[in-house]
């Protein structure tokens, strides 16, 4: 708009013209003089001034626009709904609940009864609404009515509060009586030898404080890995976001987990350039337990393979398999059921706590997969887990969070 | 769904989806509850979900009443049709989940010597497993997502699964334990509801995928 500022000759001229007419018409020197220096003047006050912009203060009250731009980053779910139906859903709620529930009816996304009695009730008010996302977790629901037709909706976890204090009873009285066992034994051993004050041969002897550090080194891997469980369910509900690369993780863990003696039975069968979200101490560890049980449960001699497989719907799929002798099928769904062990003697015999399943368990769900185990009798056991793969284009996907 | 010209037939097709998700959230409440006074021995929850199972009824009637209104009125075509016909056939299956959990609450009462009647722990997980598929059927009827559906579909192996083991176990248990046949008998019953109740969301599973695709889901699972 440079014309705005330039001289305005135009009217400069026609100010000059008109005082020209003026004195012609005989008109007196002085008055035309002003006349002309007036009409230049007010010419340039109007054209000199900074433009104004009328429309810049109009719109003080929040549009709909303006509201959904303000929930639209927030870290929390927001929502805004209009008499019975979504109208927004910020970034967060969308990632929670779904794209799809925009325009929706609220009940598609508030299924639950405690939220539908809250949203039906029409005003404010809060409500603990059961299973929002996953079946298991509990969130805050708070409705703040602010105008006749539409309401915001906030929710907030409270999935880890619920969730520690029922994980504290499940701890005290799964472990305490796994704990006893081991303890029972080396008292037992240990008071013998002391009540014998040396009436005990050597080779007995030294049988007894075999038996003791064994149990006493089942103790100390029963702690770790109870303390490992109780690490990874206090995280379970914070996602993991950092991006790794599985192939990577997977190789160094497994061959960790193998160790110099039987890294040749291991057969890597990895695809490559699979980026995950995920913890990489955690994913060791998975990795870890996996690999560790193939080889225990596994034929002596026979090769373990680990693989990698991207599938078509977004997942990578890590398996590990062995070639021992299966597992029958009752077992199977309780296989990750905290010390649920298929044939308890020789569980022991071998180290095992009865906890590497379970955690596996837990990782995998912390990042959001799912663990798949099956077995055939008599040829071999595949564990496989699937993670949602990351997508450069799509970080925080998939939306449907199951 | 692309807007249609009439526009209460889009407010019918929300209010629909609407009443079958809350159909679908008070069902599994029902299991979630059913299956917590089977373990706890609490009557009076069980109670409270056989009561409440007729407001799936009612809901149901409402979805009946309200499809049929859609199809006289408005007469919708392809995917619309398909829309409404889905919604029909899912309520009903939806109901039925609920049926079962009801009839989960009623034999609450029927187990006697509860504290130290091991079969029951092993009724708990699977009766997870089932409500978790419950649960992820219905988000993926709310989100159209056939993906998560097919995901339902595969669950429903290791509900089978459980309940074969759980069969095994229970008539190994009757067989040492005689004195607890009826008790155990009740438990069957529970595990076969269960069951059924997996089966059913699966069914839900393969109508979602058909309103979102158009086609059934593959059986093979690769």
């Amino acid at each position: 708009m440079e014309t705005r500022n330039s001289i305005p000759w135009f009217g400069v001229m026609a100010a000059l013209g008109t005082f020209g007419l003026l004195l012609i018409a005989g008109l007196d020197f002085a008055l035309a003089i002003a006349v002309a220096i007036l009409w230049i003047g007010t010419l340039f006050l109007a054209t000199m001034r900074a433009p104004e912009r009328l429309q810049v203060q109009q719109d003080k009250t929040l549009s709909r626009d303006n509201m959904s731009g303000l929930i639209e980053h927030a870290a929390t779910p927001l929502l805004l709904t209009e008499r019975n139906k979504i109208a927004e859903a910020n970034r967060a709620a969308r990632k929670m609940l779904g794209k799809h529930i925009i325009g929706q009816d609220v009940r598609v996304a508030f299924r639950q009864p405690e939220a539908i009695a809250l949203l039906d009730k029409g005003r404010n008010g809060t409500a603990m609404v059961r299973g929002l996302v996953r079946r298991r977790d509990i969130w805050r629901m708070q409705v703040q009515g602010i105008s006749d037709d539409l309401s915001v909706v906030e929710l907030v976890s409270r999935t880890a509060e619920a969730d520690i204090s029922r994980a504290h009873t499940d701890f005290v009285a799964n472990a305490s009586h796994e704990l006893r066992t081991p303890l029972a034994s080396i008292i037992g051993y240990v008071e013998t030898l002391d009540e014998a004050e040396g009436d005990i041969d050597q080779p007995t002897e030294r049988k007894f404080l075999t038996t003791i550090l064994r149990e006493a080194r089942r103790l100390q891997s029963l702690v770790s890995d109870l303390m490992s469980l109780s690490r990874v369910e206090a995280e379970k509900h914070d996602q993991p976001s950092e991006p790794i690369d599985l192939a990577v993780v997977v190789e160094r863990a497994a061959r960790d987990a193998a160790g110099s003696e039987r890294a040749s039975r291991l057969i890597f069968d990895l695809a490559d350039k699979v980026s995950i979200a995920g913890d990489t101490q955690q994913m060791e560890q998975l990795v870890r337990n996996l690999v560790d049980n193939a080889f225990k449960y596994g034929a002596a001699d026979a090769p373990v393979t680990v693989k990698i497989d991207r599938r078509a719907d977004n997942y990578a799929r890590l398996s590990v398999m062995d070639q021992g002798e299966g597992i029958a099928a009752e077992h199977i769904p309780h296989l990750t059921r905290r010390f649920y062990r298929t044939d308890p003697g020789r569980s022991r015999a071998s180290g095992g706590t009865g906890l590497g399943l379970a955690i596996v368990k837990h990782i995998v769900e912390r990042h959001r997969g799912r663990l798949d185990i099956t077995s055939e009798v008599g040829s071999g056991t595949v564990i496989s887990a699937r993670f949602p793969i990351l997508d450069d284009q799509s970080a925080g996907q998939p939306s449907t969070a199951s | 769904m692309s807007d249609h010209t009439v526009k209460a037939f889009d407010e019918d097709i929300t209010r629909l989806r609407g009443l079958i998700a809350e159909m679908g959230g008070l069902s599994e409440v029902a299991i979630q509850g059913a299956m917590d006074a089977l373990v706890k021995g609490d009557q009076e929850l069980a109670q409270r979900v056989v009561d409440g199972d007729k407001k799936i009824d009612a809901l149901e009637t409402e979805v009946d009443k309200l499809a049929v209104r859609v199809i006289a009125l408005r007469a919708p075509m392809a995917d619309d049709l398909r829309e409404v016909i889905a919604a029909l056939k899912i309520a009903g299956v939806v109901e039925r989940i609920g049926d079962y959990s009801k009839n989960i609450a009623k034999r609450v009462g029927q187990i006697d010597g509860r504290q130290h009647f091991e079969p029951l722990t092993l009724l708990p997980a699977m009766g997870e497993l089932a409500g978790e598929m419950v649960h992820d059927v219905l988000t993926a009827y709310s989100a159209r997502d056939p993906d998560l559906a097919r995901e339902v579909i595969a669950t429903d192996d290791k509900v089978d699964a459980f309940y074969n083991s759980i069969f095994r176990n229970l008539v190994s248990y009757m067989v040492e334990n005689p004195a607890t046949i009826s008790s155990a008998a009740q438990l069957l019953f529970v595990a076969r509801n269960l069951e059924r109740i997996g089966d059913h969301a699966t069914n839900v599973a393969e109508m979602v995928h058909y309103a979102a695709t158009g086609v059934y889901p593959p059986d093979d699972e690769g």
